[in-house]
């Protein structure tokens, strides 16, 4: 069967990269969905948006990725975030803490940004706003 | 004679402390190099995928956003200079400095009036010393620079990029905002652990720079990728559209940039310091055995007195009590 080859890289790191039967993520235009043999695409993704990559043998690889864009070549998928983390990696009490300090400093871009930034990493986690 | 026996001998003893201290900054900046290196290399997927999006889509959309195009009559520069916080570091900030004075010099030259931003305390001294005024400074991540450090310098700058898109004749334009019309960068290039260069590149209106070909196509070898297909451009779909994704992808690109300039220039200063820091102890330890050597003389000499005043003082009794 064929397989996408994944990259995901972050700007200080390469998180994560394999061999995938499909990669799900959302971009500022919607919920999008790769297969092997998609046509190329390039795609910026939505803030505080969740990249599930799904892993050959049927697991699920889930990222919470910011700042990212995606591109889908003949050769592949890349996806390229400022930050990203694998949900395993995510500490959930940081992303609530995270969270609750950032919806308390008021509604300025940044700490509106931070806020995303926690959601998604939530969402990545599969854990709720509160514990 | 005793006397300068005892100033040698503390001499000796502060030179072999300052050697301590020397031989630790050297042993920290050692690994400081080796971490600054591996950071260099852990970015390089990133900027090597940000430049291949960009090429496919430079080579697909219709390139007049305001950061790729030349600006008529430019009036006024931006300069970033990377210097480092602390000393120590022999002359890589003399040499970062005197490199951007040359830049400096060059952009009056052909008629632009250079405006500075400096990240380091040591160029912010430089330049608040000689009464030159900064723009912006940026302090206290030289030696290990963070993506969110890059990100906060790049946004001043193509804040103030864009905001010289109206301006007119050295005025502010209709945004009310004194801008800049380019953006230069000096930093310290890490070529290898004996040499690093400072060099000055401009980084808008910018050009797309492919980012170590050699490396890139080495590697695909190595994954057995063929590249036979290369010559032909594969035409994209974008979401949203070519425009918007230029729009939000070229500041990230310049901020991609700056923050790989900031992590040579922390990795040069690392080694710098460290070669400093090596000369430093060799000398001190040069030092310390000269003093020694002194005073090893200095008591020598101060025996033989005594010795000498002994048997004087013994001659002078036995000839006396001949003479009685």
């Amino acid at each position: 069967m064929a397989t996408l080859q994944v990259e995901l890289v972050a700007v200080e790191r390469k998180i994560w990269s394999g061999e995938a039967e499909r990669v799900i993520a959302r971009t500022t235009e919607g919920e999008l969905g790769v297969l092997p043999g998609h046509a190329p695409l390039l795609g910026q993704l939505a803030d505080g948006g969740v990249v599930t990559i799904r892993v050959a043998g049927g697991e699920d690889v889930v990222v919470a990725a910011h700042g990212g864009f995606l591109s889908v070549s003949d050769k592949g998928v890349s996806i390229l975030a400022e930050t990203a983390e694998i949900s395993t990696e995510i500490d959930v009490e940081r992303a609530r803490e995270a969270l609750r300090r950032a919806e308390s400093e008021g509604d300025d871009p940044e700490s509106i940004a931070a806020a995303r930034r926690a959601q998604s990493r939530l969402q990545a986690a599969g854990a709720s706003a509160t514990a | 004679m005793a006397a300068s026996l005892r100033a040698l001998r503390r001499r000796i003893r502060s030179t072999q402390s300052t050697k301590k201290i020397f031989s630790a900054q050297e042993l920290i900046a050692g690994a400081r190099i080796v971490r600054a290196q591996a950071r260099v290399e852990a970015s390089k997927p990133y900027a090597r995928e940000i430049t291949r999006v960009l090429s496919a889509l430079a080579s697909s959309a219709s390139l007049d956003h305001p950061l790729l195009t030349e600006r008529q009559n430019p009036k006024r520069a931006a300069v970033l200079v990377i210097t480092s916080d602390r000393g120590f570091a022999g002359s890589y900030n003399v040499n970062v400095l005197r490199r951007t004075e040359e830049l400096l010099s060059l952009l009056r030259q052909e008629g632009k009036e250079p405006v500075l931003y400096v990240v380091g305390r040591k160029g912010e001294t430089y330049y608040s010393f000689r009464d030159r005024e900064m723009a912006q400074t940026f302090t206290g991540f030289s030696e290990q620079p963070r993506y969110e450090d890059a990100q906060a310098v790049g946004s001043a700058l193509i804040d103030v990029f864009t905001a010289g898109i109206d301006d007119e004749d050295g005025g502010a334009g209709a945004d009310g905002v004194l801008g800049v019309d380019e953006l230069h960068i000096v930093f310290t290039e890490f070529r290898s652990l004996l040499s690093q260069v400072p060099v000055a590149k401009r980084m808008a209106p910018l050009e797309v720079e492919e980012v170590e070909e050699f490396d890139y196509e080495r590697e695909d070898r190595e994954h057995g990728v063929t590249t036979g297909d290369s010559g032909v451009p594969t035409s994209y779909e974008f979401e949203p559209s070519a425009e918007g994704l230029l729009d939000a992808l070229l500041p990230k690109y310049v901020t991609t940039r700056i923050y790989a300039a900031m992590l040579e220039a922390a990795a040069s200063e690392s080694a710098s310091r460290r070669r400093a820091m090596k000369s430093a102890s060799d000398n001190a330890e040069e030092l310390a055995k000269n003093l020694s050597r002194q005073a090893n003389q200095a008591r020598q000499a101060e025996i033989t007195q005594e010795i000498s005043e002994i048997v004087g003082g013994a001659d002078a009794l036995v000839s006396s009590n001949a003479g009685d």
